[in-house]
């Protein structure tokens, strides 16, 4: 039997969660060893060659680029998953959710106290994708199948759930696990 | 002393004085029933439905309803337990609840709820209610993007003629907590810790205070909420 595939990404995030995953250590070796990895920043893998069972998704959707990205998870793994606070509900990002786009741009670009911009052009160039009027939670955007929380996830809970879902096994999540910071 | 009575919670027998309240009175029995709203030697208000249970096929909130002789209570039904999971959903997707940047995370009421009941993400959607955070006075801050409304600040900080030092200002979705225009201006050190401690959330801060407990040592980052009660005892 071939070994099940993961495939990993980073949206609008801060890469904490891949660095959780990193987390779980020595415990690497042993899930290599079970598993194979497709698209994902720890193999620089930059195209779906395959059809995945999971797909661990970090950060929300803050621009049409990480939407197109998340339909194309969804798309090619069966079981897909929001691991850490900004998939689940935006994060951080999320909160500019209750300012107007505009009033942002102006922030950042035009008004911020350490910007200097002197043709006061906002970023329009169509090479670059579309920030969206909000950041969105991903299982806003398409089904997703398991939510981990934590910013980061503890590296046990990211290992323990990986671990069960490979083996098909059922697991009680110890109460230190769950933590939404 | 009230006479004793007897009634069951889901089928374990219990005593208890008559006339305490049902939260009350299970926790002398070593049942933990889950409540947010409420709040030790203060009036219950009975708003945020957490303690809600069955008696006779009715839903009734145990923070306020007194045991009665032969009552028999179902607590932990799955029916009830994700009512109650529920509402706890509803309070964070109601509300901006930004965890990982909030000085009460790992000592926060609704968080730890939340914990108990392995919360991984509401059913609801995300509101993101557009709420405001008053820096103004001196002593306290005051984020309305983390108040649940349950109004123990209200009922709890009195200044020493017994008078409510918080108020709620307009109504229904605008509704919010604020310092009275007046009382505000006189509140003590003492009543601002007070009000730190008894909000359950991280919406009323005193300043320069946040994150002081480092994490791994905070209230719930290892005990469930509700266990210490009953070890306590
Ligand atoms: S008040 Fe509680 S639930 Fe809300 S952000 Fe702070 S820790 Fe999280
Ligand atoms: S400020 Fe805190 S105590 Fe007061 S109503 Fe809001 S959540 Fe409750
Ligand atoms: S604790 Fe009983 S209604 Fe809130």
């Amino acid at each position: 039997m071939s070994k099940p595939i993961i495939a990993t990404t980073s949206l609008a995030g801060c890469f904490g969660c891949h660095m959780s995953f990193l987390d779980i250590d020595d415990r690497l070796l042993d899930l290599i060893e079970l598993v194979e990895f497709n698209k994902s920043p720890i193999n620089d893998i930059k195209n779906f060659t395959n059809v995945c069972d999971i797909g661990l998704i970090e950060g929300g959707c803050c621009n049409t680029e990480n939407i197109h990205i998340l339909k194309e998870f969804r798309k090619n793994c069966k079981i897909l998953i929001s691991f850490g606070e900004c998939a689940i509900m935006g994060g951080l990002p999320a909160m500019r959710n209750d300012v107007p786009v505009r009033e942002c741009l102006e922030e950042a670009y035009l008004s911020g106290p350490s910007t200097v911009n002197e043709e006061r052009i906002l970023p329009n160039d169509e090479e670059l994708p579309m920030i969206l009027n909000r950041v969105y939670p991903c299982h806003e955007v398409v089904k997703m199948d398991y939510h981990l929380p934590g910013c980061p996830p503890n590296a046990d809970l990211i290992w323990d759930v990986l671990h069960a879902l490979i083996l098909d096994v059922n697991i009680e999540l110890p109460y230190e696990v769950i933590k939404y910071d | 002393m009230n006479k004793q009575i007897i009634f069951t919670i889901d089928q374990k027998e219990c005593t208890s004085e008559a006339g305490k309240y049902i939260v009350d009175a299970a926790r002398e029995n070593g049942i933990y029933i889950p409540t947010l709203c409420n709040y030790k030697g203060v009036k219950p208000a009975g708003s945020c439905r957490v303690c809600t249970v069955k008696v006779n096929k009715r839903h009734l909130t145990a923070c306020t309803t007194p045991v009665a002789e032969g009552m028999e209570i179902e607590l932990n039904t799955t029916e009830l337990n994700d009512l109650r999971k529920a509402v706890v959903e509803i309070l964070f997707t109601e509300g901006n609840h930004f965890c990982p940047a909030c000085e009460k995370s790992g000592n926060c009421e609704l968080q730890a709820l939340a914990y108990r009941f392995q919360i991984m993400a509401p059913r609801f959607p995300y509101q993101f209610n557009k709420r405001d955070v008053d820096a103004s006075h001196p002593k306290i801050l005051h984020d309305h993007n983390r108040c649940i409304l349950c109004k123990r600040c209200i009922r709890a900080v009195k200044n020493e003629e017994g008078k409510s030092v918080f108020t709620f200002e307009n109504r229904a979705k605008k509704v919010h907590i604020k310092l009275d225009e007046k009382l505000g201006d006189s509140l003590t050190d003492e009543l601002a810790e007070k009000a730190m401690e008894v909000c359950p959330v991280g919406s009323i801060l005193v300043k320069e205070k946040g994150f002081e407990i480092p994490i791994g040592e905070r209230t719930y980052d290892k005990v469930p909420i509700g266990e210490m009660l009953i070890t306590d005892k």
